[in-house]
Protein backbone atom coordinates (compact mmCIF):
# COMPACT_ATOMS: atom_id res chain seq x y z
CA UNK A 1 0.00 0.00 0.00
CA UNK A 2 2.95 2.22 -0.14
CA UNK A 3 1.61 3.87 -3.62
CA UNK A 4 -1.34 4.96 -1.56
CA UNK A 5 -0.65 8.45 -1.36
CA UNK A 6 0.34 8.47 -5.18
CA UNK A 7 -2.98 6.68 -6.59
CA UNK A 8 -5.24 9.41 -4.07
CA UNK A 9 -3.03 12.45 -6.02
CA UNK A 10 -3.36 10.98 -9.63
CA UNK A 11 -7.43 10.40 -8.15
CA UNK A 12 -7.14 14.05 -7.54
CA UNK A 13 -5.96 15.16 -10.65
CA UNK A 14 -8.32 13.47 -13.02
CA UNK A 15 -11.31 14.00 -10.48
CA UNK A 16 -10.53 17.79 -11.01
CA UNK A 17 -11.13 17.35 -14.54
CA UNK A 18 -14.52 15.42 -13.92
CA UNK A 19 -15.33 17.97 -11.41
CA UNK A 20 -14.62 20.76 -13.89
CA UNK A 21 -16.47 19.24 -16.72
CA UNK A 22 -19.35 17.64 -14.42
CA UNK A 23 -20.61 21.61 -13.87
CA UNK A 24 -21.42 22.06 -17.19
CA UNK A 25 -23.94 19.19 -16.60
CA UNK A 26 -25.28 19.92 -13.28
CA UNK A 27 -25.80 23.87 -13.99
CA UNK A 28 -27.85 23.23 -17.49
CA UNK A 29 -29.60 20.28 -15.49
CA UNK A 30 -30.47 22.51 -12.16
CA UNK A 31 -32.15 25.05 -14.73
CA UNK A 32 -34.08 23.15 -17.41
CA UNK A 33 -33.85 19.33 -16.26
CA UNK A 34 -31.74 18.73 -19.95
CA UNK A 35 -29.19 16.74 -19.53
CA UNK A 36 -27.04 18.39 -22.35
CA UNK A 37 -25.01 14.97 -23.91
CA UNK A 38 -22.99 16.98 -26.79
CA UNK A 39 -21.31 18.56 -22.99
CA UNK A 40 -18.52 16.30 -23.39
CA UNK A 41 -17.97 17.34 -27.33
CA UNK A 42 -18.10 21.00 -26.07
CA UNK A 43 -14.77 20.08 -23.79
CA UNK A 44 -13.37 18.54 -26.96
CA UNK A 45 -13.72 21.56 -29.00
CA UNK A 46 -12.08 23.65 -26.16
CA UNK A 47 -9.06 21.63 -26.38
CA UNK A 48 -8.98 21.93 -30.06
CA UNK A 49 -9.43 25.51 -29.75
CA UNK A 50 -6.54 26.42 -27.12
CA UNK A 51 -4.82 24.18 -29.70
CA UNK A 52 -5.25 26.36 -32.53
CA UNK A 53 -3.88 29.16 -31.05
CA UNK A 54 -1.31 27.58 -30.17
CA UNK A 55 -0.21 26.28 -33.56
CA UNK A 56 -0.95 30.05 -34.75
CA UNK A 57 1.44 31.34 -32.23
CA UNK A 58 5.08 32.69 -33.52
CA UNK A 59 7.87 29.53 -33.46
CA UNK A 60 9.33 29.98 -29.70
CA UNK A 61 6.44 31.75 -27.93
CA UNK A 62 6.95 31.49 -24.30
CA UNK A 63 4.16 28.60 -22.90
CA UNK A 64 3.77 30.86 -19.91
CA UNK A 65 2.82 33.81 -22.22
CA UNK A 66 0.84 31.35 -24.53
CA UNK A 67 -1.39 29.78 -22.05
CA UNK A 68 -4.04 32.63 -21.24
CA UNK A 69 -4.25 33.42 -25.03
CA UNK A 70 -4.69 29.36 -25.51
CA UNK A 71 -7.18 29.69 -22.62
CA UNK A 72 -9.18 32.33 -24.34
CA UNK A 73 -9.26 31.15 -27.67
CA UNK A 74 -10.89 27.68 -25.55
CA UNK A 75 -12.93 29.72 -24.02
CA UNK A 76 -14.40 31.02 -27.27
CA UNK A 77 -14.69 28.23 -29.34
CA UNK A 78 -16.82 25.95 -26.19
CA UNK A 79 -18.99 29.21 -25.09
CA UNK A 80 -20.24 29.90 -28.72
CA UNK A 81 -20.93 26.78 -28.87
CA UNK A 82 -22.49 25.78 -25.85
CA UNK A 83 -24.41 28.98 -26.80
CA UNK A 84 -25.60 28.07 -30.35
CA UNK A 85 -26.38 24.73 -29.12
CA UNK A 86 -29.19 26.39 -26.34
CA UNK A 87 -30.31 28.75 -28.92
CA UNK A 88 -30.56 26.66 -31.64
CA UNK A 89 -31.06 23.27 -30.89
CA UNK A 90 -32.53 23.15 -27.73
CA UNK A 91 -34.50 26.17 -27.02
CA UNK A 92 -36.49 25.03 -29.90
CA UNK A 93 -37.70 21.57 -28.01
CA UNK A 94 -38.29 23.43 -24.59
CA UNK A 95 -41.49 22.41 -23.58
CA UNK A 96 -41.53 19.10 -25.88
CA UNK A 97 -41.23 15.34 -24.39
CA UNK A 98 -37.96 14.82 -22.94
CA UNK A 99 -36.58 12.37 -25.11
CA UNK A 100 -37.05 14.83 -28.12
CA UNK A 101 -33.76 17.38 -26.81
CA UNK A 102 -32.35 14.00 -25.24
CA UNK A 103 -31.96 13.02 -28.98
CA UNK A 104 -30.59 15.93 -30.28
CA UNK A 105 -27.89 15.95 -27.49
CA UNK A 106 -26.90 12.79 -28.94
CA UNK A 107 -27.11 13.93 -32.57
CA UNK A 108 -25.51 17.51 -31.58
CA UNK A 109 -22.65 15.53 -29.76
CA UNK A 110 -22.39 13.18 -33.23
CA UNK A 111 -21.90 16.12 -35.27
CA UNK A 112 -19.51 18.06 -33.23
CA UNK A 113 -17.13 15.28 -33.02
CA UNK A 114 -17.43 14.44 -36.93
CA UNK A 115 -16.94 18.18 -37.66
CA UNK A 116 -13.54 18.31 -35.97
CA UNK A 117 -12.48 14.78 -37.19
CA UNK A 118 -13.44 16.26 -40.76
CA UNK A 119 -12.18 19.86 -40.74
CA UNK A 120 -9.57 20.23 -38.35
CA UNK A 121 -6.40 19.31 -40.04
CA UNK A 122 -4.83 15.90 -38.83
CA UNK A 123 -7.45 15.62 -36.17
CA UNK A 124 -7.98 11.98 -36.77
CA UNK A 125 -5.20 11.13 -35.57
CA UNK A 126 -4.04 12.22 -31.81
CA UNK A 127 -2.59 16.01 -32.62
CA UNK A 128 0.27 16.99 -29.80
CA UNK A 129 -0.24 19.41 -27.48
CA UNK A 130 2.66 21.26 -25.87
CA UNK A 131 3.28 20.93 -22.45
CA UNK A 132 4.20 22.65 -19.17
CA UNK A 133 8.12 22.74 -18.37
CA UNK A 134 9.45 21.56 -14.88
CA UNK A 135 8.48 18.90 -13.26
CA UNK A 136 7.84 16.14 -12.55
CA UNK A 137 7.70 17.55 -8.63
CA UNK A 138 8.55 15.34 -5.70
CA UNK A 139 6.02 15.86 -2.48
CA UNK A 140 7.33 12.60 -0.15
CA UNK A 141 6.94 9.96 -1.98
CA UNK A 142 4.02 11.70 -4.37
CA UNK A 143 5.74 12.70 -7.92
CA UNK A 144 3.28 15.53 -9.98
CA UNK A 145 3.64 16.79 -13.05
CA UNK A 146 3.49 20.45 -14.26
CA UNK A 147 -0.12 19.76 -16.14
CA UNK A 148 -1.49 18.09 -12.39
CA UNK A 149 -0.64 21.11 -10.99
CA UNK A 150 -2.05 23.53 -13.44
CA UNK A 151 -5.13 21.35 -13.57
CA UNK A 152 -5.86 21.08 -9.86
CA UNK A 153 -5.50 25.05 -9.27
CA UNK A 154 -7.40 26.08 -12.32
CA UNK A 155 -10.50 23.72 -10.54
CA UNK A 156 -9.86 25.31 -7.08
CA UNK A 157 -10.27 28.69 -8.82
CA UNK A 158 -13.18 28.08 -11.01
CA UNK A 159 -14.78 26.10 -8.31
CA UNK A 160 -14.38 29.63 -5.83
CA UNK A 161 -15.34 32.18 -8.44
CA UNK A 162 -18.29 30.16 -8.74
CA UNK A 163 -19.21 29.53 -5.54
CA UNK A 164 -19.01 33.89 -5.33
CA UNK A 165 -21.07 34.25 -8.34
CA UNK A 166 -23.98 32.17 -7.56
CA UNK A 167 -23.97 33.42 -3.67
CA UNK A 168 -23.13 36.87 -4.15
CA UNK A 169 -24.03 38.50 -7.32
CA UNK A 170 -27.67 39.26 -8.59
CA UNK A 171 -27.42 37.37 -11.44
CA UNK A 172 -26.37 34.46 -9.15
CA UNK A 173 -29.37 34.70 -7.18
CA UNK A 174 -31.45 35.02 -9.97
CA UNK A 175 -29.71 31.57 -11.33
CA UNK A 176 -31.07 29.92 -7.66
CA UNK A 177 -34.42 31.23 -8.22
CA UNK A 178 -34.85 30.36 -11.86
CA UNK A 179 -33.51 26.48 -10.52
CA UNK A 180 -35.84 26.69 -7.65
CA UNK A 181 -39.08 27.46 -9.94
CA UNK A 182 -38.70 29.09 -13.43
CA UNK A 183 -42.57 30.59 -13.95
CA UNK A 184 -42.35 32.53 -10.19
CA UNK A 185 -39.01 33.83 -11.20
CA UNK A 186 -40.26 35.27 -14.13
CA UNK A 187 -42.88 37.02 -11.92
CA UNK A 188 -40.27 38.12 -9.78
CA UNK A 189 -39.18 40.18 -13.62
CA UNK A 190 -36.34 37.71 -14.22
CA UNK A 191 -35.27 36.83 -18.06
CA UNK A 192 -35.06 33.55 -17.74
CA UNK A 193 -34.20 32.92 -21.26
CA UNK A 194 -30.97 34.96 -20.64
CA UNK A 195 -30.31 32.88 -17.30
CA UNK A 196 -30.69 29.83 -18.97
CA UNK A 197 -27.96 30.69 -21.39
CA UNK A 198 -25.64 32.51 -19.25
CA UNK A 199 -25.75 28.64 -17.27
CA UNK A 200 -24.81 26.91 -21.02
CA UNK A 201 -21.76 29.77 -20.85
CA UNK A 202 -20.76 29.05 -17.83
CA UNK A 203 -20.67 25.27 -18.41
CA UNK A 204 -18.88 25.83 -21.74
CA UNK A 205 -16.37 27.93 -20.16
CA UNK A 206 -15.35 25.51 -17.50
CA UNK A 207 -15.20 23.10 -20.54
CA UNK A 208 -12.73 25.01 -21.93
CA UNK A 209 -10.82 25.30 -18.87
CA UNK A 210 -10.56 21.50 -18.62
CA UNK A 211 -10.25 21.04 -22.00
CA UNK A 212 -6.69 23.19 -21.79
CA UNK A 213 -5.80 21.55 -18.73
CA UNK A 214 -6.26 18.06 -20.38
CA UNK A 215 -4.22 18.65 -23.24
CA UNK A 216 -1.51 19.91 -20.89
CA UNK A 217 -1.60 16.61 -18.68
CA UNK A 218 -1.44 14.14 -21.67
CA UNK A 219 0.44 16.31 -23.99
CA UNK A 220 -2.40 15.08 -26.97
CA UNK A 221 -5.45 15.66 -28.11
CA UNK A 222 -8.07 13.50 -30.40
CA UNK A 223 -11.54 14.11 -31.77
CA UNK A 224 -12.70 11.39 -29.64
CA UNK A 225 -11.96 12.40 -26.17
CA UNK A 226 -14.85 13.89 -25.30
CA UNK A 227 -16.98 11.00 -25.39
CA UNK A 228 -15.08 9.05 -22.39
CA UNK A 229 -14.80 12.42 -20.58
CA UNK A 230 -18.38 13.47 -20.94
CA UNK A 231 -19.85 10.35 -19.98
CA UNK A 232 -17.39 10.04 -16.60
CA UNK A 233 -17.78 13.69 -16.08
CA UNK A 234 -21.91 13.10 -16.28
CA UNK A 235 -21.40 10.29 -13.65
CA UNK A 236 -19.60 12.16 -11.61
CA UNK A 237 -22.66 15.19 -12.16
CA UNK A 238 -25.41 12.46 -11.10
CA UNK A 239 -23.04 10.92 -8.06
CA UNK A 240 -22.80 14.02 -6.57
CA UNK A 241 -26.36 15.21 -6.95
CA UNK A 242 -27.21 16.53 -10.15
CA UNK A 243 -28.01 20.03 -10.14
CA UNK A 244 -25.68 20.62 -7.44
CA UNK A 245 -22.49 22.40 -7.97
CA UNK A 246 -20.54 21.48 -5.24
CA UNK A 247 -22.35 17.87 -5.91
CA UNK A 248 -20.35 18.16 -9.29
CA UNK A 249 -16.99 19.04 -7.86
CA UNK A 250 -17.30 16.02 -5.06
CA UNK A 251 -18.72 13.42 -7.45
CA UNK A 252 -15.84 14.26 -9.87
CA UNK A 253 -12.79 13.92 -7.12
CA UNK A 254 -14.79 10.60 -5.25
CA UNK A 255 -15.06 8.82 -8.75
CA UNK A 256 -11.38 10.39 -9.83
CA UNK A 257 -9.94 8.94 -6.95
CA UNK A 258 -11.92 5.66 -6.76
CA UNK A 259 -10.89 4.70 -10.53
CA UNK A 260 -7.50 5.32 -9.33
CA UNK A 261 -7.38 3.16 -6.63
CA UNK A 262 -9.07 0.48 -7.91
CA UNK A 263 -7.35 -0.11 -10.67
CA UNK A 264 -4.31 0.19 -8.25
CA UNK A 265 -5.91 -2.24 -6.10
CA UNK A 266 -8.21 -4.69 -6.82
CA UNK A 267 -5.72 -6.92 -8.87
CA UNK A 268 -4.40 -7.83 -5.08
CA UNK A 269 -7.63 -8.90 -3.86
CA UNK A 270 -7.43 -12.94 -3.62
CA UNK A 271 -9.72 -14.00 -6.85
CA UNK A 272 -9.50 -10.82 -8.26
CA UNK A 273 -6.45 -10.75 -10.14
CA UNK A 274 -7.91 -10.07 -13.33
CA UNK A 275 -10.02 -7.16 -12.09
CA UNK A 276 -7.49 -4.33 -11.78
CA UNK A 277 -5.56 -2.31 -13.90
CA UNK A 278 -6.39 0.74 -16.12
CA UNK A 279 -8.26 -1.24 -18.16
CA UNK A 280 -11.02 -1.95 -15.68
CA UNK A 281 -10.91 1.83 -14.29
CA UNK A 282 -13.93 2.60 -16.30
CA UNK A 283 -16.25 -0.76 -15.04
CA UNK A 284 -14.75 0.44 -11.21
CA UNK A 285 -16.36 4.04 -11.76
CA UNK A 286 -19.77 2.08 -12.59
CA UNK A 287 -20.06 -0.45 -10.47
CA UNK A 288 -19.04 3.14 -7.70
CA UNK A 289 -21.90 5.09 -9.22
CA UNK A 290 -24.46 2.03 -9.11
CA UNK A 291 -23.95 1.43 -5.46
CA UNK A 292 -24.60 5.17 -4.49
CA UNK A 293 -27.33 5.61 -6.39
CA UNK A 294 -28.99 2.52 -4.83
CA UNK A 295 -27.88 3.59 -1.02
CA UNK A 296 -28.53 7.06 -2.06
CA UNK A 297 -30.71 8.16 -5.09
CA UNK A 298 -30.28 11.87 -4.98
CA UNK A 299 -26.64 11.43 -5.51
CA UNK A 300 -24.10 12.97 -2.66
CA UNK A 301 -24.82 16.04 -1.81
CA UNK A 302 -28.43 16.03 -3.92
CA UNK A 303 -31.52 17.50 -2.61
CA UNK A 304 -34.60 15.08 -2.79
CA UNK A 305 -36.80 15.72 -5.36
CA UNK A 306 -39.69 15.98 -2.81
CA UNK A 307 -37.98 19.65 -1.79
CA UNK A 308 -38.82 20.85 -4.87
CA UNK A 309 -42.40 20.73 -4.94
CA UNK B 1 -61.56 57.69 -16.16
CA UNK B 2 -59.98 54.42 -17.72
CA UNK B 3 -59.80 51.67 -15.58
CA UNK B 4 -56.37 50.93 -14.28
CA UNK B 5 -57.00 47.34 -15.73
CA UNK B 6 -59.29 46.61 -18.82
CA UNK B 7 -59.48 42.70 -19.78
CA UNK B 8 -62.15 42.61 -23.18
CA UNK B 9 -63.32 39.24 -24.43
CA UNK B 10 -60.14 37.42 -23.34
CA UNK B 11 -59.88 33.79 -24.66
CA UNK B 12 -57.18 31.40 -23.70
CA UNK B 13 -56.75 27.41 -24.52
CA UNK B 14 -54.23 25.01 -23.49
CA UNK B 15 -53.89 23.30 -26.86
CA UNK B 16 -57.48 22.95 -28.29
CA UNK B 17 -59.36 22.99 -24.88
CA UNK B 18 -60.11 26.47 -24.25
CA UNK B 19 -60.09 27.23 -20.51
CA UNK B 20 -61.44 30.67 -20.82
CA UNK B 21 -63.54 31.85 -23.34
CA UNK B 22 -64.14 35.54 -23.71
CA UNK B 23 -64.18 37.33 -20.85
CA UNK B 24 -64.81 41.32 -20.10
CA UNK B 25 -64.05 42.99 -16.80
CA UNK B 26 -62.62 45.61 -14.99
CA UNK B 27 -60.27 47.12 -12.16
CA UNK B 28 -60.54 50.27 -11.02
CA UNK B 29 -57.73 52.47 -9.47
CA UNK B 30 -58.17 51.49 -5.46
CA UNK B 31 -60.80 48.79 -5.82
CA UNK B 32 -60.55 45.17 -4.43
CA UNK B 33 -62.29 43.27 -6.99
CA UNK B 34 -62.38 39.53 -6.61
CA UNK B 35 -63.20 36.37 -9.33
CA UNK B 36 -65.20 33.82 -7.38
CA UNK B 37 -65.74 30.28 -8.84
CA UNK B 38 -65.33 26.59 -8.62
CA UNK B 39 -62.25 24.91 -9.51
CA UNK B 40 -61.52 24.72 -13.14
CA UNK B 41 -63.58 27.66 -13.42
CA UNK B 42 -60.62 29.50 -14.88
CA UNK B 43 -59.52 32.18 -12.48
CA UNK B 44 -55.92 30.84 -12.26
CA UNK B 45 -55.56 31.03 -15.26
CA UNK B 46 -56.86 34.15 -16.11
CA UNK B 47 -54.37 36.00 -13.76
CA UNK B 48 -51.97 33.73 -15.01
CA UNK B 49 -52.33 35.16 -18.44
CA UNK B 50 -52.65 38.67 -17.16
CA UNK B 51 -48.71 38.25 -15.68
CA UNK B 52 -47.67 37.04 -19.10
CA UNK B 53 -46.88 33.66 -18.14
CA UNK B 54 -49.92 32.01 -20.38
CA UNK B 55 -50.80 33.58 -23.54
CA UNK B 56 -54.14 34.61 -24.69
CA UNK B 57 -55.88 33.19 -28.23
CA UNK B 58 -57.82 36.22 -28.40
CA UNK B 59 -58.53 39.64 -26.48
CA UNK B 60 -57.33 42.68 -25.16
CA UNK B 61 -55.79 43.42 -22.26
CA UNK B 62 -54.49 47.18 -20.85
CA UNK B 63 -53.00 47.64 -17.68
CA UNK B 64 -52.44 51.55 -16.73
CA UNK B 65 -52.92 52.49 -20.54
CA UNK B 66 -50.69 49.64 -22.09
CA UNK B 67 -51.61 46.43 -24.47
CA UNK B 68 -50.18 43.11 -22.16
CA UNK B 69 -51.10 40.76 -24.14
CA UNK B 70 -47.12 40.85 -26.20
CA UNK B 71 -45.11 41.56 -22.92
CA UNK B 72 -43.05 38.56 -22.15
CA UNK B 73 -43.80 37.50 -18.43
CA UNK B 74 -40.44 39.19 -17.06
CA UNK B 75 -41.22 42.53 -18.41
CA UNK B 76 -44.66 42.57 -16.87
CA UNK B 77 -43.99 42.96 -13.21
CA UNK B 78 -41.62 46.22 -13.79
CA UNK B 79 -45.06 48.01 -15.25
CA UNK B 80 -46.47 47.51 -12.03
CA UNK B 81 -48.41 44.54 -12.05
CA UNK B 82 -47.45 41.61 -9.59
CA UNK B 83 -48.60 38.33 -8.66
CA UNK B 84 -48.95 35.71 -6.23
CA UNK B 85 -49.31 32.37 -7.61
CA UNK B 86 -51.54 30.05 -6.49
CA UNK B 87 -49.68 27.94 -3.97
CA UNK B 88 -47.07 30.36 -3.08
CA UNK B 89 -44.98 29.25 -4.87
CA UNK B 90 -42.00 30.93 -2.69
CA UNK B 91 -38.25 30.07 -3.48
CA UNK B 92 -38.26 27.26 -0.88
CA UNK B 93 -34.11 27.04 -0.36
CA UNK B 94 -33.66 31.13 -0.19
CA UNK B 95 -34.37 32.72 3.05
CA UNK B 96 -36.84 34.62 3.97
CA UNK B 97 -34.97 37.80 3.87
CA UNK B 98 -33.79 36.31 0.25
CA UNK B 99 -37.19 35.54 -1.35
CA UNK B 100 -38.40 39.25 -0.30
CA UNK B 101 -35.47 40.98 -2.27
CA UNK B 102 -36.08 38.92 -5.34
CA UNK B 103 -39.57 40.79 -5.09
CA UNK B 104 -37.72 43.81 -5.73
CA UNK B 105 -35.33 42.31 -8.48
CA UNK B 106 -35.65 44.80 -11.01
CA UNK B 107 -35.99 47.56 -8.55
CA UNK B 108 -32.26 49.87 -7.63
CA UNK B 109 -33.22 52.10 -4.76
CA UNK B 110 -31.30 49.78 -2.35
CA UNK B 111 -32.29 52.29 0.74
CA UNK B 112 -36.20 51.95 -0.23
CA UNK B 113 -36.05 47.99 -0.80
CA UNK B 114 -34.46 47.74 2.97
CA UNK B 115 -37.30 50.03 4.14
CA UNK B 116 -39.59 48.05 2.10
CA UNK B 117 -38.56 44.62 3.58
CA UNK B 118 -38.59 46.16 7.14
CA UNK B 119 -42.51 47.19 6.16
CA UNK B 120 -42.88 43.71 5.01
CA UNK B 121 -41.84 42.34 8.86
CA UNK B 122 -44.08 45.18 10.13
CA UNK B 123 -46.95 43.41 8.40
CA UNK B 124 -45.67 40.06 9.06
CA UNK B 125 -43.66 39.85 12.43
CA UNK B 126 -42.78 36.39 11.90
CA UNK B 127 -40.92 36.81 8.92
CA UNK B 128 -38.55 39.19 10.49
CA UNK B 129 -38.49 36.84 13.58
CA UNK B 130 -37.70 33.74 11.04
CA UNK B 131 -35.92 36.14 8.41
CA UNK B 132 -32.50 33.97 7.75
CA UNK B 133 -34.35 30.61 7.36
CA UNK B 134 -35.21 28.80 4.29
CA UNK B 135 -38.31 30.07 3.17
CA UNK B 136 -39.47 25.79 2.19
CA UNK B 137 -39.63 25.51 6.40
CA UNK B 138 -42.02 28.07 6.84
CA UNK B 139 -45.93 26.47 7.59
CA UNK B 140 -48.34 27.30 4.80
CA UNK B 141 -49.84 29.99 6.52
CA UNK B 142 -46.48 31.89 6.76
CA UNK B 143 -45.62 30.83 3.00
CA UNK B 144 -48.40 33.02 1.88
CA UNK B 145 -47.63 35.69 4.29
CA UNK B 146 -44.03 35.48 2.36
CA UNK B 147 -45.83 35.34 -0.83
CA UNK B 148 -47.73 38.35 -0.08
CA UNK B 149 -44.94 40.16 0.97
CA UNK B 150 -42.73 39.26 -1.70
CA UNK B 151 -45.31 40.27 -4.15
CA UNK B 152 -45.39 43.64 -2.91
CA UNK B 153 -42.25 44.55 -3.05
CA UNK B 154 -42.25 45.43 -6.64
CA UNK B 155 -44.18 48.43 -5.28
CA UNK B 156 -47.12 47.06 -7.50
CA UNK B 157 -50.06 49.32 -8.80
CA UNK B 158 -52.21 46.29 -9.23
CA UNK B 159 -51.58 43.13 -6.52
CA UNK B 160 -53.45 40.22 -7.84
CA UNK B 161 -53.67 37.31 -5.06
CA UNK B 162 -54.38 33.92 -6.46
CA UNK B 163 -56.44 31.95 -3.35
CA UNK B 164 -54.18 33.45 -0.68
CA UNK B 165 -56.53 31.46 1.79
CA UNK B 166 -55.95 28.13 0.11
CA UNK B 167 -55.17 25.48 3.14
CA UNK B 168 -55.29 28.08 6.22
CA UNK B 169 -56.32 27.59 9.13
CA UNK B 170 -59.31 29.83 10.13
CA UNK B 171 -57.14 32.20 12.23
CA UNK B 172 -54.49 32.60 9.54
CA UNK B 173 -57.06 32.94 7.09
CA UNK B 174 -58.61 36.03 9.08
CA UNK B 175 -55.18 37.27 9.10
CA UNK B 176 -54.74 37.76 5.18
CA UNK B 177 -58.18 38.78 4.77
CA UNK B 178 -57.84 41.62 7.61
CA UNK B 179 -54.40 42.54 5.48
CA UNK B 180 -55.88 42.85 2.15
CA UNK B 181 -58.15 45.76 3.04
CA UNK B 182 -54.96 47.21 5.17
CA UNK B 183 -53.48 47.38 1.90
CA UNK B 184 -56.39 48.66 -0.06
CA UNK B 185 -56.38 51.64 2.76
CA UNK B 186 -52.85 52.32 1.69
CA UNK B 187 -54.02 52.55 -1.90
CA UNK B 188 -52.78 49.26 -3.37
CA UNK B 189 -55.13 48.00 -6.14
CA UNK B 190 -56.12 43.95 -5.37
CA UNK B 191 -57.57 41.61 -7.77
CA UNK B 192 -58.47 38.81 -5.59
CA UNK B 193 -58.80 35.04 -6.89
CA UNK B 194 -61.06 32.90 -4.07
CA UNK B 195 -62.50 29.69 -3.74
CA UNK B 196 -63.66 30.96 0.04
CA UNK B 197 -66.52 32.96 -1.74
CA UNK B 198 -67.70 34.20 1.12
CA UNK B 199 -64.95 35.91 2.44
CA UNK B 200 -63.94 37.54 -1.00
CA UNK B 201 -67.66 38.74 -1.54
CA UNK B 202 -67.58 40.49 1.87
CA UNK B 203 -64.19 42.50 1.19
CA UNK B 204 -64.78 43.42 -2.66
CA UNK B 205 -66.13 46.23 -4.29
CA UNK B 206 -66.87 44.38 -7.53
CA UNK B 207 -67.05 40.75 -7.85
CA UNK B 208 -67.54 38.56 -11.23
CA UNK B 209 -68.73 34.53 -10.63
CA UNK B 210 -66.58 32.59 -12.87
CA UNK B 211 -68.21 29.57 -14.30
CA UNK B 212 -66.59 26.88 -16.77
CA UNK B 213 -64.42 30.01 -18.34
CA UNK B 214 -67.10 32.61 -18.82
CA UNK B 215 -67.95 35.12 -16.33
CA UNK B 216 -71.82 34.56 -15.25
CA UNK B 217 -72.74 37.13 -12.67
CA UNK B 218 -71.08 40.51 -11.87
CA UNK B 219 -71.99 42.94 -9.49
CA UNK B 220 -70.96 44.34 -6.32
CA UNK B 221 -69.48 42.54 -3.34
CA UNK B 222 -72.61 43.23 -1.33
CA UNK B 223 -75.14 42.06 -4.18
CA UNK B 224 -73.81 38.92 -4.84
CA UNK B 225 -73.59 37.94 -1.04
CA UNK B 226 -76.44 38.58 -0.77
CA UNK B 227 -77.98 36.92 -4.41
CA UNK B 228 -79.75 34.29 -4.24
CA UNK B 229 -78.63 32.21 -6.38
CA UNK B 230 -74.43 32.90 -5.33
CA UNK B 231 -75.63 31.85 -1.84
CA UNK B 232 -77.05 28.24 -3.01
CA UNK B 233 -74.16 27.92 -5.58
CA UNK B 234 -71.34 28.85 -3.62
CA UNK B 235 -72.00 30.09 0.19
CA UNK B 236 -73.44 26.19 0.75
CA UNK B 237 -77.02 27.13 1.46
CA UNK B 238 -80.07 25.81 0.39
Amino acid sequence: MHTLPQQLANGLFIGSMYGLIAIGYTMVYGIVQLINFAHGEIYMTGAFGALAVWTNLPDGTSIWLALPLMLLGGAIVSVLIAIAAERFAYRPLRGAPRLAPLITAIGLSLALQQAIFLWYPGADNAKSFPQLPGGPYHVGSISIQSGDIFLVCAAVVCMIGLAAFVRTSRTGRAMQATAQDPDTAQLMGIDTNRIIVIAFAIGGFFAAVAGLASGLKYGQVKYDIGFQAGLKAFTAAVLGGIGNIYGAMLGGLVLGIAESCASAYVSNIPGMQQLGGGSWANVWAFVLLIVVLLVRPQGLLGERVADRA
Amino acid sequence: MTALLEVEDLRVAYGKIEAVKGISFSVEEGQIVTLIGTNGAGKTTTLRTLSGLLKPVGGRVSFNGKALTRVPAHRIVALGLAHSPEGRHIFPRLTIEQNLQLGAFLRKDAAGITKDIQRAYDLFPILGERRKQAAGTLSGGEQQMLAMGRALMSQPKLLMLDEPSMGLSPIMMQKIMTTIVELKSQGTTILLVEQNAQAALSLADQAHVMEIGTIKLSGTGQDLLHDEGVRKTYLGED
